[in-house]
């Protein structure tokens, strides 16, 4: 059997940039976030490229990405995650960030998703992350699923492999630091990945090139995306944080921990 | 390294290095095809399709390149009339600028005699002149030096905002963290480039080189077809800033702009420019004909930004970014072929940077600019790259612009350093003022870095430089900081904000990171070489402390890609010319430089 796997993913800044919050209650935002660079989610980039393992398993598998982010940034971030495997992209042109409402997010793909005029109810696989790197409210994908009527729910997926009878055994993290193995008689399911156990695959210019073929069309039709903020914050603000810091490589963790320990009680 | 699937790829052009020379080019490129003169213009590559025009940058982001901009934007305003800096974040119009000779607060420089003495006359004469906090505001700002009605960007925001638009167009890919390994050279023809990675080939009938000094594109074609008669590239400098968040109350005006120099050391000229939000940025340029043989750029900038002058504005600011970079300063004598068959170069690796009006990003963007408007030309009539073909559009072009007229006032500006600070100065201040008709004449042969006992002769013994690098090797510390503290430098008292270690910015400020699947790109060709060097220039001089003296007591230094910025100072720094830099991703993730 082959798939129709649909992945969602938005955008992230760049992990190791240091972000402000600027509080406002209506439109609370980041300091100066249209200049960080962003990264495709990294919780749905996990879910990307189990999408692309299972797609080379599974001929004839699509996998198709719906991303909801300004177009502008999408795009310059498509540069990178194209180059990692085949896919095509729906862009929805629209606010991203961890101010956004988890309903309205969820709303929008999944009205995305809907009017495919090609959806196969009985090859959809819906991927994405467990949660998102820009909050972790952790509640988009069960609202997607929701909104499309997809009951096989699974969060925290580490793992999917396919039965010789076409069910899926799909891996969970769950309470205690274990895994839970759950069997599925088969599509429509949406599955929120953790980690998984996948590698960033490395880029491929010719994979880049060739997605890029269908990516550029589809962004230059984007639907632009007007997201209701039911949401009121009261406060939003970084932990505080002090650091010192040495880079150094083939230290024993032991050394490590006891060096951090010793930096801790100081 | 994946192999599998490295079917080579056709394009129509394909450009190495997104800065701002190919930023140009792909600008005016895209902008022409889109005119209706251009609309039976096809790929040849993929008939049918407009032209294949990709662009390969070793960066993980567009974003991440790194300079202070301060820049008239000649060139950039004739592309863009309707440049609005509101668009851009960090853009700013030069509203205020000012040429400071900084004095030396602490007694611990390496002053000449005539300078220590103009520290005294200014000193004694604080009541007549502008002196304020050790720094001495010019009066008077040479013409060449004005960047007035010009604007301040960050390199990362505006290269970013210009990737956007012209992939917004549809014509033009800009492909991030995809190094290029190299020319593809066949029978005295660029025929193409071969990636990093995966080793595919991307053949096209235009390869456009702009993939900087350091780039092995550029180093590669200068190695096949050798440099035009008397040209070299012999003079360099590190440049090396941090982007702060100012201080609440702090009073520097958006639009500041600050040249100095005299500080850290006398060879050393600093900058500090104001862009809106209350951030500045803050840097220096640590010149290759700066005798030192060791000359740690970070701890240099540390003192500069504690200077007295610039200290009472950002005490109590936060380092946001840090970054650092290789500069070609041999301009014009630096310029290779500018086109060949198959390939054109640009920018800063052409030998466009102006070392006289201290401008390079403009200067690049207007050699981008030209390009694409002669390849435009070349489409349009449905001529081939050939060089004589590119000669005719590209290089009669630049020879025809302000760019040459420019390049050639200062082309001997910069002479006089090779005798030393006094000549340099006047040198720079003769060509400036005549337009290069009068200049310091050139020495025979260049100034090369000292030995240790020579350089600290008067200032520190034969036994205390060999305690200093006992010192230095036990402790891990660069010698270049044990050899400072020896000399009166006070100590950077870290406040884990602005003042912080150099592991620190590198992680802080330049947020630095090594991809996983890529090998070391920074390797030492002979060991021999290695162990005969006296100087160690490399672990000295790196950006980022990548360069070390290795724990295994081989005598070859040690390299760690995860803290290497890809400024590239390695390679011109190295007596033996010992190191291979080649292409990777990686290095600053930071958006701001």
């Amino acid at each position: 059997m082959n798939y129709q796997i649909i992945v969602c993913g938005g955008l992230a800044p760049d992990p190791l940039q240091t972000l402000e919050p600027v509080f406002d209650t209506v439109n609370p935002s980041l300091r100066n976030e249209l200049m960080l660079p962003f990264v495709f989610d990294p919780w749905a980039a996990h879910a990307l490229y189990e999408a692309g393992h299972l797609a080379k398993q599974r001929p004839g598998t699509t996998v198709r990405v719906v991303s909801l982010a300004p177009k502008a940034k999408l795009q310059q971030v498509m540069m990178t995650v194209a180059q990692k495997l085949p896919f095509e992209l729906v862009a929805l042109d629209g606010p991203g960030g961890g101010f956004t409402d988890a309903r309205a997010v969820a709303a929008a793909l999944a009205e995305a998703i809907a009017s495919m005029p090609d959806l196969d109810r009985a090859r959809l696989l819906l991927f994405g992350g467990w949660e998102s790197a820009t909050r972790g409210a952790g509640a988009v994908m069960q609202r997607v699923a929701e909104r499309l009527g997809i009951r096989e729910q699974f969060l925290a997926v580490d793992e999917l492999s396919v039965a010789e009878d076409g069910s899926l055994l799909i891996k969970e993290r769950i309470e205690g630091g274990r895994h839970q193995i759950s069997r599925c008689a088969g599509p429509p399911a949406m599955l929120a990945w953790a980690t998984g156990s996948l590698p960033e695959p490395p880029n491929h210019p010719q994979t880049g090139m060739a997605n890029m073929r269908v990516i550029l069309p589809a962004l230059q039709k984007a639907k632009t995306v007007t997201l209701a903020q039911t949401a009121e914050y009261l406060r939003a603000a970084l932990p505080a944080a002090v650091r010192q810091t040495r880079v150094v490589k083939d230290v024993p963790a032991a050394e490590i921990a006891r060096e951090l320990a010793e930096w801790i009680r100081q | 390294m994946e192999m599998e699937n490295a079917q080579p790829l056709d394009a129509d052009i394909v450009c190495t290095g997104f800065g701002p020379a190919v930023a140009g080019f792909l600008w005016t490129l895209t902008q022409g095809l889109q005119k209706p003169e251009m609309a039976g213009v096809e790929s040849r590559a993929l008939p049918g399709l407009p032209p294949q025009v990709v662009c390969y940058e070793r960066a993980d982001d567009i974003s991440f390149g790194v300079s202070g901009v301060v820049t008239r934007a000649r060139a950039i305003r004739a592309s863009v009339p309707d440049l609005d800096p509101a668009q851009i974040p960090l853009a700013s119009r030069v509203r205020g600028e000012k040429l400071v000779y900084l004095l030396d607060p602490w007694g611990v420089t390496r002053r000449p005699a005539w300078m220590r003495l103009a520290d005294q006359l200014c000193r004694a004469l604080s009541g007549v002149l502008k002196l304020e906090h050790e720094g001495l505001e010019l009066p008077w700002i040479p013409p060449f030096l004005h960047k007035a009605d010009g604007f301040i960007f960050s390199l990362g925001q505006f290269m970013q905002w210009t990737g956007q638009q012209v992939m917004m167009t549809g014509l033009a890919q800009i492909w991030p963290g995809t190094p290029v390994a190299g020319p593809l050279i066949e029978d005295s023809r660029v025929a193409g480039v071969r990636l990093a990675g995966d080793g595919s080939e991307v053949r096209a009938a235009l390869t456009v080189v702009g993939d900087g000094p350091v780039g092995p594109v550029g180093r590669q074609i200068d190695e096949a077809f050798g440099m035009p008669d008397g040209h070299r590239r012999d003079e360099w400098a590190v440049g090396m800033k941090m982007v702060i968040d100012l201080p609440e109350g702090c009073t520097l005006e958006e639009g500041t702009v600050w040249h100095t120099l005299g500080f850290p050391e006398p060879e050393i000229f600093g900058f500090l420019y104001v862009h809106p939000g209350r951030v500045a940025s803050v840097g220096i340029f640590v010149p290759s004909w700066m005798d030192s043989p060791v000359r740690t750029s970070y701890r240099y900038l540390q003192h500069f930004i504690q200077h007295p002058y610039l200290w009472r504005h950002l005490r109590g600011g936060r380092l946001r970014s840090w970054g650092a970079k290789s500069l070609l300063e041999s301009g014009r004598r630096g310029e290779p072929f500018l086109a060949g068959d198959g390939y054109a170069r640009v920018g800063e690796g052409s030998g466009s940077t102006n070392v006289l009006t201290g401008s390079g990003v403009d200067e690049a963007w207007l050699t981008g600019a030209l390009l694409g408007e002669a390849v435009l030309e070349l489409l349009r009539e449905g001529k081939p790259f050939t060089r004589e073909n590119l000669e005719a559009t590209y290089v009669a072009r630049r020879r025809a612009s302000w760019l040459e007229r420019e390049l050639r006032m200062a082309e001997r500006a910069r002479n006089g350093f090779q005798w030393g600070l006094l000549p340099g100065f006047v040198g720079m201040a003769l060509a400036g003022l005549t337009g290069g008709r009068l200049a310091w004449p050139r020495r025979g042969r260049e100034r090369g870095v000292k030995p240790l006992l020579d350089y600290y002769a008067g200032r520190l013994s034969r036994s205390q430089i060999e305690r200093a690098q006992a010192q230095a090797a036990a402790e891990g510390r660069p010698l270049h900081d044990v050899l400072m503290d020896l000399c009166g430098w006070p100590p950077v008292e870290y406040d884990g904000r602005l003042l912080v270690s150099h592991q620190d910015a590198l992680l802080m400020g330049g947020k630095v990171q090594a991809p996983g699947e890529f090998p070391d790109h920074v390797i030492f060709r002979s060991p021999q070489a290695c162990r005969a060097c006296q100087t160690r220039l490399c672990i000295e001089i790196c950006s980022g402390e990548a360069i070390h003296a290795a724990a295994g007591g081989d005598g070859v230094p040690g390299f760690d890609r995860e803290k290497c910025v890809h400024c590239g100072a390695c390679l011109w720094n190295c007596p033996a010319a010992n190191i291979e830099f080649c292409a990777a991703p990686g290095g600053l993730h930071s958006a701001e430089n």
